[in-house]
Formats: C-alpha cells, sequence, structure tokens
C-alpha cells in the first residue's frame, strides 16, 4: 500500500525588538531568571498591555515579503488556559482576524522543480515563560524572561509531502525573517523554532488522515527526523488496524522518537475572545507603503540576479543567497576581483564553505574576509599562483590571517613564469628519464602526462601549467 | 436552561475551581437561574449587528516606541510570591 | 462611640478654601479624619486598611509645601481609595482573601494623579470582593453598612467609599463602577458619584473586573467636589491602550453656566413597574427643578435598555474569567498549603481564595466563553450590546443628557437578597446601561423615600463631564440633599 504523507507547519518566530510587545523588559536572551519580567510580563494586577510598534512593523515586512494580505485591521484575543509559565493564564495571539494571511513562498525540490508552500496567515502573539527542572527535586521553578518576547506565529498551508519539503521550506522562511532582520533566527536559543502538523493517507485519497502535532522543534535535523518518525509511527499504526488519534506529541532527541503529551492531553478549550484591553491594530495604505520600501532585495530576488548578472547556475545561485551576509561577502569578492563570477563563486561556496563550516563559524565572523579571499583569486586569475597551490594559500591566510600575497611571499609560492627557470626544470626531468623519453618519441604520448608532473615536482607545483605545457611539447619533440 | 452537577464540574475544572460536595447543587440552581434570566437575549434581533467588543468605536491601537524602559526590580516583585528559590517561582513539578 | 470631631467644612470645596486660608493645617483636618474613621469602623467596616501614620506625613508635608508657596487647588485635601487602586508599599486586598496578604509595589495611574495634586490617602476602603456584587456583602473583610441605618446595605461595588464619605470619614473617596458600582452606592448612601466616560480615566493599576465596563470615578459630597478632583485623576495614560488621549477640561469653569435651553431626556423604559414609587416620586420632584432652571424636558426611548441586565451578566462575567485567571498562586495571592501537584495548587488556591459571588461569575463567564456557547452567549450579547449602543446614540440626537432613577429602591437590608441572584443583579437595572455605551454618568441624591436616600441619575454622551456636572452642580445649588448628613454622623 502506499502513503502519502501531509505535513504542515507552524512556525515560531521571536521578533528581534529591544523590548517585549506588551512592556518595556528588555529581551535580552540568558539574563537571571526573573530579572527582565516586568509588571506586565508577570501579569500583576491592575497592569495592562501596550503595544510594541516594532513588532507590528516587523509582522508587515514579513507578510509584504511573502506577498501576504496586510490587515487594514487585526485583532488580538486572549487564548485563555492554565499553565505556569503563563503568566496572566491567557496568551495574548490574534485568532480571527490576523495581521497577515494569504501569502505563499516557493521551495526548490531534488530534482530542481520548485514548489508552491501556502502560508495561510501569520500572526502576532507574546511568547510564554519557561519551567525548569534541573536541580529542583519535585518541584519546577519558573523563569519569566522569556514571557511577553513578540513572536510571528507563521502557519503553513497543509502543502508538504515529506520531511525533505518541510525542511527545505523551514529552512526558506528562517533564510527569509534573517534578510528581514526580524528575527536573529537563533535556533539553540530558541528564537526560531516549529511545530508540525503530521498526517498520513492512502495515495489518491481526498481526504486528510488524523494529524499528531509535534510541538517545539528547534533543529532543523529534529524536524526531519522527527517527522520520519512520525510517519512510519502512523503508518505502522493504521496498518496494524490502529487509530490514529489527534494530538500533541513531544520529540525526544535522544530516544529519536515522538511521545504523546500527557499533561496537554486534557481536552482543551481555549475560550478566545477579543482583548478588551488592546484596540484593533490598524495598518493603513500609508504605513505599507512605506514599509514596502524598506524591504532589502529578498533572497529569491536576490537568486535571480546572480543568474542573470553573474552567470551562476540556480543551483550556486542558491547556496549564495541562503543568507544576507553570504551573499554579500560573495557580491564584495566579485566586485574587487572584478571579473570571473563563477570562480568567485566556486572559491565562497568551496575552501570558504569548508572552514567555515569545520570551524562551526558564520560568514560574519569568517577568519578570511572578502577582500582577502578577493586578493587570492585575482592572484590566480593573474597567474602568480595556480589554483591548487591556492588552496593552500588559503589554508595559510585562514590560521594565520595574513593576505594571500604575504603567503605567497612568505612561502615562496609565486608561480614559475621565467620561460628559462621552466626549461631549466624540463632539461633536467628528461636528462633524467632517457627511457621514458625515448619511449614518448617512439609514440606513446601518454607518457606526456608523466612529464608534466616530474616538472611540477621538481619546481614545487610552482611552473605555469600553461607554459609548462607549451614548452615541454616543444622539448620532448626534440 | 438547567445545567448539571456534571456541566458545573466541568465548567469548575476548566476554571481550576475546586468546589465542595455542599457548593455544586448550589452552583448547579443559581447558574441555572442566570442562565435562564440570560436566555432573554436570544429573542433580541441582531442580524447584521456587529458585535461591539469595546465602548468607544472607530479608535484604533496605539503603539509604542520599541524602548527598554524596565529594570529588574525582581526582590520587589517577588515579595508577594508564596514560594520562590533562587530567583524562580517554585509550583509542584510540570510533568510534560 | 467617643465624642466625633468634626469637620470643619461640609465639602472638598469647602476644605480646601480653608486650608488655603490658613484655617486649620493638613496634619489637623487628616488628625480629624482619622479619628472620624477611628470611630465609625466599628459600626460601618468602611475600611480595609487605614494608613494613619503615612497620611500624618503627608498631611505634614502638604503643609511644609503650602508654606513655602507650592500649594495647588488641592494641597493637604484627605481623601481615600476603594481597595482596587493599587498602592505602592500598602496593603491592596480589592476586598478578598485572595489578596488579603498582598501589598502593591506600585502605584495605579489613579493614586498617583491625585497624590501629585497634593491630595493625602486616609486609607484603603472596603468593596465587594473583585467588584462584584451591589451590596457590599461579598467583601472577604466583612458587609459595609449604610450610615444612614446600619441594618441595611450601603450599595456595591463601592460600599466603602460611599459610607465613608455619607459619615464624613472622608471628604470624599475614589470609587470604580463596571455596571453601576459608583452610583448606585452613591445613591443608596445620599452622596454625588460620578462613573466618567470609558477610557476618561486610566485603568492601569485598577484591579479589572471587566475590562470593556471598568472605569474610575469618585463618591464626593457635591458635584462640585467631584469637578474638582476629577481633573486631576483623567487624561491619557501612555500604560494604558484604552485611555483616550483627548485633552482634559477644566471640570469646575463651567459648573456655573445656565441650564436654559438644555434639553434633558426622560428614558421611559427607566419608569417601569420594577422602580419604587416613592423613588419615582422623587426623581419626578427633580424633574421639576431642572425645568424651573429653564430646561427642555422629553421623553425619550431606548427599546433594546432593558436587555441590558443579561447583556451584562454575559459580557462581565465572561472578561471575569479571563481576567482573574492570573490569580494562580504562584507569583501572588493566596496559596493553598502543601499541593499534592499542579492542578490541586491551581483549583484549591483559587477554590479557598475567591469568594462565592466571585466564584459564580468566573464559572458564568467561563461557560459563555467555552466552545458551543460562544455564538449564542457572548457574540449575542455583543450584539445586544450594540444596539443599546445604538439607542442612546439615537437618544442623543434628540437631547442633551438623559435623566432617571439610580437604582429601582432605596437601601435594602443586609441579608435580604442574597437567596436568589437575579433579584440581587437587578439592583444595576437603571446603571448598567451607561457601562455598555461606555457612557459617563452620574448619580446625586434628590430626596429621601422612607427616611433613606434616593438618588437621581444624569447620563451623558461621550466626554460630556463638564455639561453633567454643570447640570449637576446647579441642582445642587437649588437643593441641599447632597448636604444632609446621617444623625449619628452629623
Amino acid at each position: 500500500m502506499e502513503w502519502e504523507t501531509v505535513i504542515g507547519l507552524e512556525i515560531h518566530a521571536q521578533l528581534a525588538t529591544r523590548s517585549k510587545i506588551f512592556s518595556g523588559s528588555a529581551t535580552a536572551y540568558g539574563a537571571e531568571p526573573n530579572t527582565q519580567a516586568d509588571l506586565v510580563d508577570l501579569g500583576y494586577p491592575g497592569v495592562l498591555p501596550v503595544l510594541n510598534g516594532e513588532a507590528v512593523r516587523m509582522a508587515v515586512r514579513f507578510g509584504l515579503a511573502i506577498g501576504a494580505r496586510i490587515a487594514p485591521r487585526s485583532v488580538f484575543a486572549r487564548k485563555n488556559y492554565f499553565y505556569p509559565d503563563l503568566p496572566k493564564g491567557y496568551q495574548i495571539s490574534q485568532y480571527e482576524l490576523p495581521i497577515v494571511a494569504e501569502g505563499a513562498l516557493e521551495i526548490v525540490l531534488d530534482d530542481g522543480t520548485r514548489k508552491r508552500i501556502g502560508i495561510t496567515r501569520a500572526h502576532l502573539e507574546e511568547d510564554a515563560g519557561k519551567s525548569l527542572h534541573e536541580g529542583l527535586p519535585g518541584v519546577s521553578g519558573i523563569d519569566l524572561n522569556r514571557a511577553g518576547t513578540p513572536l510571528i506565529e507563521i502557519v503553513s498551508e497543509p502543502d508538504m509531502r515529506s520531511a525533505k519539503e518541510a525542511v527545505a521550506y523551514m529552512k526558506k522562511v528562517h533564510t527569509l525573517v534573517r534578510y528581514l532582520e526580524i528575527c536573529d533566527g537563533n535556533m539553540q536559543e530558541g528564537s526560531f523554532r516549529c511545530d508540525a502538523n503530521v498526517s498520513v493517507r492512502r495515495k489518491g485519497a481526498d481526504k486528510f488522515g488524523t494529524r499528531a502535532e509535534i510541538k517545539n522543534l528547534n533543529s532543523f535535523r529534529y524536524v526531519e527526523k522527527a517527522i520520519n518518525f512520525e510517519v512510519e509511527r502512523q503508518i505502522e499504526l493504521i496498518e496494524s488496524g490502529g487509530k490514529v488519534v489527534q494530538e500533541t506529541r513531544l520529540y525526544d532527541p535522544d530516544k529519536g522518537e515522538t511521545r504523546s503529551m500527557r499533561s496537554k492531553e486534557e481536552a482543551n478549550d481555549y475560550r478566545y475572545f477579543p482583548d478588551p484591553d488592546l484596540l484593533p491594530v490598524a495598518v493603513g495604505p500609508e504605513v505599507i507603503e512605506s514599509l514596502r520600501a524598506t524591504l532589502p532585495e529578498l533572497p529569491d530576488e536576490k537568486a535571480a540576479r546572480f543568474v542573470r548578472e553573474h552567470g551562476l547556475s540556480e543551483y550556486d545561485a542558491g547556496v549564495l543567497t541562503a543568507s544576507r551576509e553570504l551573499g554579500a561577502y560573495y557580491e564584495d569578492v566579485v566586485r574587487i576581483v572584478g571579473h570571473d563570477p563563477k570562480l568567485c563563486a566556486n572559491w565562497v561556496m568551496g575552501d570558504l564553505a569548508a572552514f567555515l563550516n569545520r570551524d562551526n563559524l558564520e560568514v560574519g565572523q569568517s577568519k578570511v574576509g572578502s577582500a582577502a579571499l578577493a586578493g587570492l583569486v585575482t592572484r590566480i586569475v593573474d597567474a602568480t599562483i595556480s589554483g591548487k597551490i591556492a588552496k593552500e594559500v588559503f589554508e595559510a591566510m585562514w590560521e594565520t590571517g595574513d593576505g594571500a600575497d604575504a603567503v605567497i611571499e612568505q612561502k615562496g609560492l609565486r608561480q614559475i613564469t621565467d620561460t628559462g627557470a621552466i626549461e631549466a626544470a624540463i632539461d633536467e626531468v628528461m636528462a633524467k628519464n632517457p627511457g621514458q623519453l625515448a619511449d614518448y618519441r617512439s609514440g606513446k604520448d601518454k607518457l606526456f602526462g608523466f612529464f608534466v608532473g616530474q616538472v611540477m615536482k621538481a619546481t614545487g607545483g610552482k611552473a605555469n601549467p600553461a607554459q609548462l605545457n607549451e614548452l615541454l611539447k616543444k622539448k620532448l619533440a626534440g | 436552561m438547567s445545567l448539571s452537577r456534571t456541566d458545573i464540574e466541568n465548567i469548575a475544572r476548566l476554571a481550576r475551581l475546586e468546589l465542595s460536595e455542599a457548593e455544586i447543587p448550589v452552583y448547579a440552581d443559581s447558574l441555572s437561574r442566570i442562565f435562564a434570566f440570560v436566555g432573554d437575549l436570544e429573542r433580541a434581533p441582531t442580524e447584521g449587528i456587529t458585535p461591539m467588543a469595546h465602548p468607544l468605536p472607530g479608535l484604533s491601537q496605539r503603539l509604542r516606541p520599541d524602548e527598554v524602559t524596565e529594570t529588574d526590580r525582581r526582590d520587589l516583585y517577588q515579595r508577594n510570591a508564596p514560594r520562590v528559590e533562587a530567583g524562580l517561582y517554585l509550583v509542584p513539578k510540570v510533568i510534560e | 462611640m467617643t465624642a466625633l470631631p468634626s469637620l470643619p467644612a461640609p465639602t472638598v470645596a469647602g476644605l480646601a478654601r480653608g486650608l488655603a486660608r490658613g484655617e486649620y493645617s493638613s496634619v489637623e483636618l487628616t488628625r480629624a479624619c482619622l479619628a472620624r474613621i477611628a470611630a465609625g469602623q466599628p459600626a460601618l467596616n468602611a475600611f480595609v486598611t487605614v494608613t494613619d501614620e503615612s497620611a500624618l506625613a503627608a498631611a505634614a508635608a502638604a503643609d511644609a509645601a503650602r508654606a513655602a508657596g507650592h500649594a495647588g487647588a488641592l494641597t493637604g485635601v484627605p481623601i481615600a481609595h476603594k481597595d482596587i487602586f493599587c498602592t505602592e508599599g500598602v496593603l491592596t486586598t480589592c476586598g478578598s482573601k485572595m489578596l488579603s496578604g498582598f501589598v502593591s509595589p506600585y502605584d495605579a495611574t489613579v493614586v498617583r494623579g491625585l497624590k501629585a495634586a497634593g491630595t493625602v490617602m486616609l486609607g484603603k476602603l472596603n468593596m465587594d470582593e473583585f467588584a462584584m456584587g451591589s451590596s457590599n456583602e461579598t467583601s472577604f473583610f466583612g458587609p459595609v453598612r449604610n450610615p444612614w441605618d446600619p441594618t441595611k446595605v450601603p450599595g456595591g461595588s463601592s460600599g466603602g467609599s460611599a459610607a465613608a464619605v455619607a459619615a464624613r470619614l472622608a471628604p470624599a473617596a475614589t470609587a470604580t463602577d463596571t455596571g453601576g458600582s459608583i452610583r448606585q452606592p452613591a445613591a443608596l448612601c445620599g452622596i454625588t458619584g460620578i462613573k466618567p466616560t470609558y477610557g476618561r480615566v486610566s485603568r492601569y493599576g485598577m484591579i479589572a473586573f471587566a475590562s470593556s465596563l471598568d472605569q474610575g470615578g469618585l463618591i464626593t459630597v457635591s458635584a462640585e467636589d467631584a469637578a474638582l478632583l476629577l481633573g486631576p485623576m483623567s487624561g491619557f495614560d501612555p500604560r494604558d491602550s484604552t485611555s483616550v488621549d483627548s485633552p482634559v477640561p477644566d471640570y469646575a469653569a463651567t459648573l456655573g453656566d445656565s441650564l436654559e435651553g438644555l434639553t434633558i431626556g426622560l428614558v421611559r423604559e427607566f419608569f417601569d413597574k420594577g422602580l419604587d414609587g416613592d423613588c419615582g416620586q422623587r426623581v419626578r420632584e427633580a424633574i421639576a427643578v431642572y425645568e424651573r432652571l429653564g430646561a427642555k424636558v422629553r421623553e425619550v426611548s431606548c427599546p433594546n435598555l432593558p436587555l441590558s441586565v443579561p447583556t451584562y451578566y454575559v459580557v462581565a462575567p465572561a472578561e471575569c474569567s479571563s481576567n482573574l485567571a492570573r490569580f494562580d498562586g504562584v507569583r501572588f495571592g493566596h496559596r493553598c498549603e502543601s499541593p499534592r501537584n499542579l492542578a490541586d495548587l491551581y483549583c484549591r488556591s483559587r477554590g479557598e481564595g475567591f469568594g462565592a459571588e466571585v466564584k459564580r461569575r468566573i464559572m458564568t463567564g467561563t461557560y459563555v466563553l467555552s466552545a458551543g456557547y460562544f455564538d449564542a452567549y457572548y457574540l449575542k450579547a455583543q450584539r445586544v450590546r450594540q444596539l443599546i449602543s445604538a439607542d442612546f446614540a439615537r437618544a442623543f440626537g434628540e437631547c442633551d443628557l438623559l435623566l432617571g432613577p439610580t437604582a429601582p429602591t432605596t437601601a435594602f437590608g443586609i441579608g435580604e437578597k442574597n437567596d436568589d441572584p437575579i433579584t440581587m443583579y437587578l439592583n444595576d437595572i437603571y446603571t448598567i446601561g451607561a457601562n455598555l455605551a461606555g457612557l459617563p454618568a452620574m448619580s446625586i441624591p434628590c430626596g429621601f423615600a422612607g427616611g433613606l436616600p434616593v438618588g437621581l441619575q444624569l447620563i451623558g454622551p461621550h466626554f460630556s463631564e463638564a455639561r453633567m456636572l454643570n447640570a449637576a452642580h446647579r441642582y445642587q445649588q437649588e437643593t441641599d440633599w447632597h448636604l444632609r448628613v446621617p444623625s449619628a454622623w452629623a
């Protein structure tokens, strides 16, 4: 029996405001417990929420970036439930009238085709605090520093059909929010996380299966693993005669499995109603237009431009626009070198990416800056060094922080372009290998490569390959 | 409209209110009276009428500048807290 | 009862003049109030907390400011606050066991405004628990008694405010009104009460009952006193998104304006079969006074107004069920002993901390918001609320102010209406409409029935406080009902 997976994601992105959505407390991560929780965050008697305008503007910018409809009037509602990390006994969120509705993003599938993922809505809400359990026998400790941090919850349509698609979509949103500078995207700190709604159905069925919601996935890897586990679980369950129940599940990364969250199983009745402490949020056309003007070049636009202007493949353009910083770095290199954008792209995506990855650094923290890399590429282009030597130079630049020229000088890696010197090396090699020379001259053309290798060895790899080829051909011909 | 014992128990659970055995029938009786009384609303012709969530029409939400105005006053705010340890509010173990 | 020192003037206006002329100091005046409070407390139970020491310190500071030439119109005038307003460093109970140990770390905007104007806080006034009640019998701190007859209720929920001012324990008091909680006790205690337009007075620091209905106001002897005190407690507050950013007029400046040409509307629905005959008669006599003052009187109709009580008993409990969810025994307030688990912590802390009426309203509100009932109750009620508002708007197309009774009867006996919640709720039948529509409204004394005071209600269009105070003041210049003091407290 063939099964089809249906996935929708609810992504929670913390907005990068300085202060909270309804209070003047700081949103900085990692402060001592409850030192960034003011009376509003604590839900003290008598206090009232006042909306942070920057959070509204960030949500609108997101909506514009996904081609969505911006509600001229959106409404905050209360979602009522009791939980220790929810100080007021309700979460201020948007329910019936969200600020952003009906947008979409495109993802690229493995076969290179594009797929549109619908975004039902994105709404503003406040984050909850945290319950801590470690080192507290029999009790939990509540830290409300995170309570009231602004979030946008981005709700997709159930448009994804595999864990891979879900990850591609989540990465796309992740890229976008960082381009817009509305979220730092830090998944370890929980700034960007998602709930996945997963169901399966028999291929060709027109109705969706019963879905399970996997809560609080905070890495791309977990999203993929949790969805794959859940899909297997559901298929096995149905095939063995069972039924999927609609429930909330938690992914346990240590065990690599999802399990039912009993505490949230109790029938939820959130009793949403408009928050009487807040008035409808109006976003007029002039506000929308002024915010539209602040949008940066978005990833898809930038990638298309890289293809057009720099002659890159779609794949390369996609990789180089994965973050605004990487795209900027690449364009800096191209601008300084002045030509050979494809070669620049290879270096950024190749050695640079490998070293960043090895040392777990962001492009902004690179030990070889864009100007330095451009210096290196320039030396390849002007034939000072070969591409192969350049790899050695790059590594030295990374370790020492020196520029390409300094490394080339120090290590004496400058390419030999002096005809006399190359000829001398060729003569020496020919003299040392009379047998191979005779064989070559009697028609074994394949030995040409052997002579190239020997001369390169003799020159420490520094002979200019084109010159070497030419001179060697002449000399071998006799 | 009449509310049963089960109705009252369900509402009390949703509202996180412990009721004594003696209280349940009292609330069942008084809430039944209230809902019978409130049932008068049914007769009002409200087709096409927008629900009124705010007493002042036409106003919209004012936006606050994104500024940090609050400083750490944890010690003061936690003076009212029944149980605190190491700056954390303590509750019985939260099971997820 | 020990000998009762009398206050040197019957009104805030008079006391302010005496202080300004140096006839007495704020410390002397404050001492007199504190003595009256001490004497009155056993009989009336109007106060939850008396802040003797800080009151005398504030009075001394007021006297010093005056000596230094920095006195304002209200410098040194003692007042008391309803215990729903948060007061920094002072117990703030909201009449509940839940908050019986709660010391607020901050001042409500109203408290701050009146402090900045130089007033001296005498203490915190008893009230129905979380302002839910019409008789002040739901307070955790025991019922307040009516100074005109201690077997009667003072009305509620601002019963402590009304009793304290009626017995002249405090010259004036703050109060709040969600469905009549200022006007009804003012009527039952024979004094003046004003509920301003929704959004006129900041709700910041006023412990919420029903956020879309709650509004802070005053209980005073006279309309003039209300005009003097309303300014400093009004105005835009950046901490309250629902407070309105429009200038606060000088309410005292227009008190004496002529009422010639004023059109008063008598709401037909206010003169229903529930209205006590004598109370109705007093209201009609008041109408005659207005006609003598040059006002034109006409009848208007608000046909949906009879639905205001059922509408209110959906909307207010719905909001309260959510507003009171924060009282969970974790960060402040009552916490049960040795909770077995989280659910037990919540259920017992709340079950023990809240009184019967509060629990009833929380359950009513929880129910009307719950799945399957939201449309039938909550949305329906908000639609009827729209109709009621439209009725008022139409009426104000024909007249400047509406006039009618404040309450259907005079003060009733303590314990008399506790069997059926509906009987109690119907006390607010004439007052609730103004809350649903966000309108400013007042109650002023207009005579007696059976030896107990009767209140006359004025309702105006949004932000018409100045005109309403003007109309009340002119009536009070023609009458002296507001100056009558129960003999025991004279």
